[in-house]
């Protein structure tokens, strides 16, 4: 055995040694040592979390606090005479038939721009959309032709951002961003009580527009929507007959492989390359319209369908074989198990899967953009093929604006956005929780 | 008439097939409910008529379908052929703009267009939409007409409805199945097919080795400042660096200790409240993180390094959008650690905490050397998906191809170059917007290399304790 003696020859001082003092100072400082770095060692992770956790909340902070007041917005109250020969409109003939023609071609621009507004300030306050306003009223009532009436219209944004407190007006000149004669101008119309802060209604319910105070998220919203549905109504059905497929009837063989290996490689596909796909294919081989609904909500399926895919398998693995085997037992044939036993039994977990998979297709902007889904649209889409941009994108497209306006109005855009995903997301744990069973 | 009305009729009349056909079944002898097996017909009346609906629908549907997917083009290329020649649109992006005018036109959504010869090729688009939809409407019923015909002529009491429509439902299934294959294809298909015409025009040895990258080609021959040099190396670099190196010092150890706390530490009431928590992070667009990484993490990020000294700073560093996406990525790291660790026999745990370890150094000593092989995996995923992340990049990380390992300097990745190609005006033929795609092509190649390398590498890991 001189190998076993060369290798310990610490046996001798092994056994000269004294037993370990245990007490002793050396080991007390080494245990003091050991539960030392066992403390950091735990805050440490705690601390991790910490640090996400004030990420997170700091995010929302600075969102809620700068989109907080994109959902209001400042009128100022005008008087105007609607003169009938500056807008062009004969009086008589505008309550006559086809009158709502005549005014709708009246020319209100001119009347806000040359008119007396009662404002009394050098400055240009109103909105270059405020005309819009007295259009609306006049089409409500032909008889105000001629007449004087006093209404709130939109301001220009500097004043809506004066009256929200936006500008730091002790900065000098050049870093505040909104020269002498608003400001004077605000300060004048501020005391006389002409301006008014509410809600902000425009901002819910128009589309994109170049000037802040005008652009709203509903064109966005609507446009998300469109392509959610072509995306819903793609995938869903696709992704739940392959996860049938692949769980219940697939035999063990190369094909079978290749699917399984293409649909998780494709669960992790960055999600420009199938904006890549959807330019490649549907726009330039296709022909199909560009910056549509139907083209993005095709892109956003080909990605969400392998997440409903797995998710799918998941909730379809679930089901307990006894299930299958007491419905084959009664003489059922394999497709009539499948569909009216365990489909029935995993479509909860299916359209869990289903709804977070949209979710992250809401949130989606990448494709959309490849595709053209960022153009300007100020109108709200009404079918799909219809040019539209989506809510995420109206985020990106706001984010890049170099119009100081734009600023609140991303983060509302954010916050609506944050609301969609919260409400889907609810409605998937809630689904999780009432249905889902355990076996 | 409508494609979608046109569908719409297909389908009803494959339910009035539906009706006829259980009402068929339904009268036979025996339908009722026979004494014994062989008195009853073989298949239910449902299955019948399901079985007389689907022979009907389906030759119906797919000529209408396929009609779709061609239709604009095929009406498109009627609509410019029937404009004179001289008021052709020369371009590709002329000629959609143009279809686009005419669509509105002929949809009563604009009243006239920019282009005067849109208006009568409005009237022209109508005609031939509605001619080409009456033919392809009056096929589609004819051969639901004959499907109709010959199932109902195929119905007997010993006829096996069930099986043919259960074998048709499989036929379903199989085809739901290949859309994973082919949109693989499709993806590899055209970012290969439209690559090689980029690597006809630019040879593929500069565009991997160059370090020069300045896409904007000529317009015109004698235009300064548009060399068009397709060298991607400064790129690759600008990718690797923000998203490799950058978020995963921020990621790795944040996602790491956050699982080993998770797993180890926390109680399960402290739990149920922070998991979540890494969920919403998870949750958040990555829109929103972009936003905040260019409005609120880059001043501050260029603020800082100012105050240290470094004048050039630039306001869209590599760093702010790094650590940015780093936070992003913090949950897909601490899941995939948080399974590794779970996955890690507990006999090993008990052996360390029987040798009187404490437990960090049971998880340093024990734990993660056990589950290094599934950490590792679950980091080369997480740089995957961080190289090919778009929006933080596209908003808060630069366009200027700068080969630097300064982390306050400007980077671009491929992702952001991608987007700042096909955005905007592009014509599609130019070497310029083809580069998107080789990029795209490098881009999908490596992440499919990473997830199958980091995926087989956690396979391995997990079945070794098994």
């Amino acid at each position: 055995m001189a190998s076993m003696s060369a290798s310990r020859p610490a046996t001798e001082t092994l056994a000269s040694k004294a037993p370990t003092d245990w007490s002793g100072p050396a080991m007390t400082a080494r245990i003091k040592g050991r539960y030392r770095s066992e403390f950091v060692f735990k805050y440490a992770g705690l601390a991790a979390l910490v640090v996400a956790a004030l990420f997170l909340v700091f995010l929302l902070f600075t969102i809620v606090r700068d989109g907080a007041s994109g959902f209001r917005s400042t009128d100022v109250k005008v008087t105007v005479t609607y003169d009938p020969t500056i807008l062009g409109i004969d009086q008589a003939a505008a309550k006559g038939p086809g009158g709502k023609q005549l005014i709708e071609q009246g020319n209100f621009q001119g009347l806000l721009t040359t008119a007396d507004t009662g404002l009394g300030v050098g400055t240009n306050v109103v909105s270059e959309g405020a005309w819009l306003v007295l259009r609306e009223a006049v089409i409500a009532d032909p008889s105000l032709l001629g007449k004087t009436a006093t209404l709130w219209v939109p301001t220009r944004s500097n004043f809506d951002l004066l009256a929200k407190g936006k500008f730091d007006l002790d900065a000098a000149d050049e870093a505040r961003g909104v020269n002498d004669a608003d400001i004077a101008a605000y300060r004048q119309l501020e005391s006389r009580g002409l301006l008014k802060t509410g809600f902000n209604w425009t901002f819910l319910t128009s589309a994109d527009s170049t000037t802040p105070e005008l652009a709203g998220i509903w064109g966005a919203a609507k446009g998300s929507l469109l392509t959610l549905l072509v995306t819903l109504v793609l995938s869903f059905p696709v992704g739940i007959f392959a996860a049938i497929y692949l769980e219940e009837f697939a035999p063990k063989n190369r094909w079978t492989d290749m699917v399984e290996v293409s649909i998780n490689n494709l669960a992790a596909v960055p999600s420009i390359i199938f904006g890549l796909l959807g330019l490649a294919v549907f726009l330039n081989f296709l022909n199909m319209p560009r910056s549509a609904p139907i083209v993005g909500g095709l892109t956003l399926a080909l990605m969400t369908f392998p997440v409903i895919v797995i998710a799918g398998r998941v909730a379809i693995k679930a089901v307990p074989p006894s299930i299958r085997d007491a419905a084959l037992g009664v003489g059922a044939s394999p497709v009539q198990v499948v569909f009216q036993h365990v489909l029935p039994l995993a479509l909860p977990g299916i359209l869990t899967g289903t709804i977070i998979g949209m979710a992250r297709a809401l949130g989606e902007t990448a494709p959309l953009l490849l595709i053209g889904m960022r153009a300007f649209v100020t109108e709200i889409p009404s079918g799909l093929s219809n040019p539209a941009t989506a809510l995420p994108v109206q985020v990106f497209l706001w984010s890049d604006d170099v119009a100081r306006g734009f600023v609140e109005k991303t983060s509302a855009a954010i916050i609506v956005l944050l609301i969609f995903l919260m409400l889907m997301n609810s409605v998937a744990i809630y689904l999780r929780n009432r249905f889902e069973r355990r076996w | 008439m409508s494609l979608t009305v046109i569908t719409l009729l297909l389908f009803g009349l494959a339910l009035v097939a539906f009706t006829v056909g259980r009402g068929r079944a339904a009268a036979f002898p025996g339908a009722k409910g026979g004494v014994i097996a062989a008195d009853r017909p073989h298949s239910r009346p449902n299955y019948h008529g399901a079985f007389v609906a689907l022979a009907a629908l389906a030759p119906a549907l797919i000529v209408v379908a396929a009609w779709g997917l061609f239709s604009e083009g095929v009406v498109g290329d009627a609509v410019i052929a029937s404009v004179p020649a001289a008021e052709r649109p020369a371009t590709p992006l002329d000629r959609s703009s143009f279809l686009s005018e005419v669509k509105g036109i002929a949809s009563g959504e604009m009243e006239a267009g920019f282009n005067p010869a849109t208006g009568p090729a409005a009237k022209v688009y109508n005609e031939t939409h509605d001619t080409y939809n009456l033919i392809v409407g009056g096929i589609a019923a004819v051969l639901l007409a004959i499907g109709a015909i010959w199932g109902l002529a195929r119905l007997k009491p010993n006829f096996r409805a069930r099986n043919r429509v259960e074998k048709a439902i499989m036929g379903l299934l199989i085809v739901a199945s290949l859309v994973a294959i082919l949109t693989t294809a499709g993806i590899v298909g055209s970012l290969i097919f439209e690559s090689a015409r980029f690597f006809n025009q630019v040879s593929i040895i500069e565009f991997l080795t160059s370090t020069t990258w300045s896409p904007q080609t000529a317009l015109r021959a004698d235009q300064v400042g548009s060399s068009g040099a397709f060298g991607a190396v400064p790129l690759f670099w600008g990718t690797i660096f923000i998203g490799a190196i950058i978020a995963m010092i921020v990621a790795i150890p944040l996602g790491l200790m956050a699982a080993v706390y998770l797993t180890q530490y926390a109680d399960s009431r402290v739990r149920s409240f922070l998991k979540p928590l890494l969920e919403v992070l998870a949750g958040v667009p990555t829109v929103v993180y972009g936003f905040f990484a260019a409005l609120t993490v880059a001043p501050a990020v260029r603020d800082f390094a100012v105050s240290i000294g470094l004048e050039n700073a630039s306001s869209s560093s590599a760093l702010a959008a790094g650590s940015v996406m780093g936070i992003m990525i913090i949950p897909f790291v601490s899941s995939m650690a948080d399974d590794a660790l779970n996955a890690v026999p507990q006999a090993m745990r008990d052996g360390s905490f029987a040798m009187g370890a404490t437990k960090s150094e049971t998880v340093r000593k024990v734990l993660l050397p056990a589950a290094l092989p599934g950490i590792v995996g679950g980091v080369l995923l997480a740089v995957s998906r961080a190289i090919g992340e778009t929006m933080i990049v596209v908003m808060a990380a630069g366009l200027a191809a700068n080969l630097t390992a300064n982390p306050f300097d400007s980077v671009t990745t491929v992702t952001t170059q991608i987007v700042a190609l096909l955005t905007g005006d592009q014509e599609f033929d130019s070497p310029k917007t083809l580069s998107a795609f080789a990029l795209g092509l490098v881009l999908f190649v490596i992440t499919l290399i990473l997830n199958i390398y980091a995926l087989s590498v956690v396979k391995k890991y997990r079945e070794a304790y098994e």
